[in-house]
């Protein structure tokens, strides 16, 4: 392929593993590759590893070491979270909103009665209607949408879900490496997330657990995670995440500063370039890193492959490669119609995104929405 | 953008065809893109059935021909543009009483319309298919498009609909092979679809049972009703419409002395015209919708070789320019299928003039 440029711009999809994380994982897959549970030397020294790599994450999310459980990522911390908490004896609902990612969603779903919360237009949910909620177990609260990157203020949802007795998880995929992460002062029993959205790497994960939540593994198996995770640890992949996370932490303001400016110009290129667009999620309290748009007419699956044909990588809520898109669960949630839900835009910007790459990328973007248009116009449907 | 190399979109159908297709251009050195489209398909009550062009394992076939070709693929939603034009006229069309061929609808309303729009709306130079067809250029720069080297595949009948602007952006590249070498093709390139089974027309109907379709769609279709001689004599029932198709022998349920065909269907009297085989035989037809590949027919009348149905011989017969989108048209010798709703093409050698579509009498 011929490409001019090449600009990704889907880092809420997933970002490249930081060759400092990459460094610092290598000696674990060679040299130190024993089993952390192993009594010999070896295993020793995996264990260390995985023992020190939870210390430091602690620091960060202000808890205890053993409230930090490793997992292969956030699917399977929400899957913890909610299968795991959940007592036969206990048939309140769960309570939570459609703008949840699936693997909250459909966990939710499946495994019992959920009440489901509205969602005001930038896809956020309301303290009054919590407290309107008379029953629950657990309250399941994104962080910051994966779709349209509004923030929810969970400090301010905490005294709320714990006055009715529940406990209160929060979805933090999105957050993880872009906001503060002190449980304490979200608030929350329990929070989950996922190396590989802050440039660390994929396959690894975790769910902080309020120590004194009651949780009963989802798997059987070993005793790994004091039970609550049975598996042969990934000694790499966590100490990967843990420096990945410190790095974020130690670089937090300079990151926000530059993702930040480097959404804004994208948004204000966008919105002012072109005719018919409007940004999707909250204007302010957004995800740093985070841009999104419906686009009258242009539906997603046609954009993003005429995007890449340009070398711009972006994705959207509703296309998928097979050609057969559904209207975004997220927009419809948020009051767009099927139509609108159909053309949702996210372009999420990352570390190594440069001025020169929103230039060119609001470029590409301008042309191919007039372009796609134009045959649209042209399809005149006998 | 600019880009050295030409650059082409293939329509890929995890096909053997298409495939080869894809094959042969990258090859040749041109920049390929592959793309499927995402056809409709039939939701019924055990949930949604898949369009045979495009079902997951075809898809996942396309995807990986596309990844050993180094290309990349796309997958183009169709589903809602290809309800609206080819299904509905489909069902439409066997509410009147006519067998229309939705493969001609497709390459007319889809595949060289949204399909090329498409590809040429990603800076495309072409849009390239699987269909056994050439295109070349006459000495005044015409595109001609031609039948393809292998007689027995050649598909420019459903392809008739094409004029100037779409065969200037189009490429056939299997056209130039028989199926055989196609097959040697994909084996050379290590294609796994080299010994898959041809794929068949009525690919939105997930069982290939069109009838059944039909009463699904159209329950109309299947009200009995009465069998009639040109006349207007009753000579029995039929079962619905749906059931029956110009040039039929079996099924009818009459005892007569001479053998009895179907000669024609009455939409509006929900009724089946049955005669002997002298009635069957027709000498003329009229077609409308006419396109001409060219852009204008040869003359007010000519002489060229007709095909009025796919899979048909084409015979010598006069055409007579009627308007500019009618044509009448005077065979030889009678035809004993001609059909409402098929295409009626005009070839001179192996050239298509031009085609339109046979009107009901």
């Amino acid at each position: 392929m011929s490409l001019v440029r090449s600009v990704y711009l889907d880092h809420s999809a997933t970002t490249p593993t930081d060759p400092r994380v990459v460094e610092a994982m290598l000696p674990y897959f060679t040299q130190y590759f024993g089993n952390p549970v192993s009594v010999h030397q070896f295993g020793q020294q995996a264990e260390s590893a995985i023992e020190t790599a939870r210390e430091r994450i602690a620091q960060i999310l202000n808890c205890l070491p053993s409230e930090v459980i490793f997992t292969s990522g956030a699917s399977e911390s929400n899957n913890l979270a909610l299968r795991g908490s959940l007592r036969p004896d206990d048939r309140r609902p769960v309570v939570t909103t459609r703008v949840e990612h699936h693997a909250v969603s459909r966990t939710a779903a499946e495994i019992g009665e959920v009440e489901w919360l509205p969602v005001d237009s930038w896809g956020r949910a309301s303290l009054e209607d919590v407290k309107r909620t008379t029953s629950a177990r657990l309250v399941s609260l994104m962080y910051a949408n994966n779709e349209v990157g509004s923030i929810h203020d969970l400090a301010s949802f905490a005294e709320a879900v714990h006055d009715m007795g529940a406990y209160f998880h929060t979805d933090a995929v999105q957050a993880g490496g872009q906001l503060p992460l002190d449980v304490k002062a979200l608030g929350v029993d329990m929070l989950s997330l996922s190396a590989h959205k802050f440039y660390g790497p994929k396959g690894v994960g975790l769910l902080y657990v309020r120590k004194g939540l009651e949780l009963h593994a989802v798997q059987t198996g070993g005793s790994h995670e004091r039970g609550l995770r049975p598996g042969t640890h990934n000694t790499p992949l966590i100490v990967g995440m843990a420096l990945a996370l410190e790095l974020a932490t130690a670089e937090y303001e300079s990151r926000a500063k530059h993702l930040m400016a480097r959404r804004d110009e994208l948004i204000r290129g966008v919105l002012s370039r072109i005719p018919d667009v409007r940004l999707t999620g909250h204007p302010v309290e957004r995800l740093p890193s985070h841009a999104s748009f419906v686009i009258d007419g242009v539906e997603s699956n046609t954009l993003l492959m005429h995007l890449d044909m340009h070398g711009v990588a972006a994705s959207s809520g509703s296309a998928c490669k097979t050609g057969n898109p559904e209207p975004s669960d997220v927009l419809l949630a948020m009051g767009y119609t099927p139509t609108e839900a159909l053309t949702g835009l996210r372009l999420t910007v990352g570390l190594s995104t440069t001025q020169a790459d929103i230039d060119y990328a609001v470029d590409v973007l301008v042309r191919t929405v007039e372009k796609v248009r134009k045959v649209r116009d042209s399809m005149v449907i006998a | 953008m600019s880009h050295s190399k030409p650059r082409v979109v293939v329509a890929m159908s995890g096909g053997v065809d298409s495939s080869v297709a894809a094959a042969l251009l990258v090859e040749q050195g041109y920049e390929v893109i592959g793309m499927m489209m995402r056809l409709w398909s039939e939701e019924t009550a055990i949930g949604n059935t898949h369009n045979r062009c495009c079902t997951p394992d075809q898809m996942n076939d396309a995807r990986r021909i596309a990844d050993k070709l180094g290309i990349p693929f796309y997958v183009l939603d169709t589903k809602e543009v290809f309800r609206s034009t080819i299904v509905q006229f489909f069902i439409e069309q066997h509410r009147q009483g006519v067998t229309p061929n939705p493969c001609i609808e497709c390459n007319r309303q889809i595949r060289f319309s949204f399909l090329q729009q498409n590809a040429l709306a990603l800076d495309a130079d072409y849009l390239a298919t699987g269909h056994y067809a050439r295109v070349s250029r006459d000495a005044d720069g015409r595109y001609l498009l031609r039948k393809g080297l292998d007689d027995h595949k050649d598909q420019s009948y459903v392809l008739s609909v094409l004029g100037q602007a779409q065969l200037a952006h189009a490429l056939f590249p299997v056209g130039e092979y028989a199926k055989p070498e196609v097959r040697k093709i994909a084996e050379r390139f290590g294609l796994p679809t080299a010994s898959k089974k041809d794929s068949q027309d009525l690919c939105f109907i997930g069982d290939n049972n069109y009838r059944r379709f039909l009463a699904d769609h159209a329950p109309d279709v299947m009200r009995p009703g009465p069998m009639i001689r040109s006349d207007g004599t009753e000579v029995g029932q039929h079962n619905g419409l749906v059931n029956f198709t110009v040039g039929q022998r079996k099924g009818l349920g009459l005892h007569s002395i001479e053998p009895l065909y179907v000669i024609g269907i009455n939409a509006e009297q929900n009724a089946v015209i049955v005669g002997t085989a002298e009635e069957l035989g027709r000498s003329s037809l009229t077609a409308k919708r006419v396109n001409w590949v060219a852009g204008n027919p040869p003359g007010p009348s000519f002489r060229a070789e007709v095909k009025i149905r796919y899979k048909a011989v084409a015979v010598p017969a006069s055409i007579e320019i009627l308007s500019d989108t009618r044509i009448h048209i005077n065979f030889d010798a009678p035809l004993r299928d001609i059909t409402p709703g098929q295409g009626a093409v005009i070839y001179a050698g192996d050239t298509v003039l031009g085609g339109g579509i046979i009107e009901r009498e």
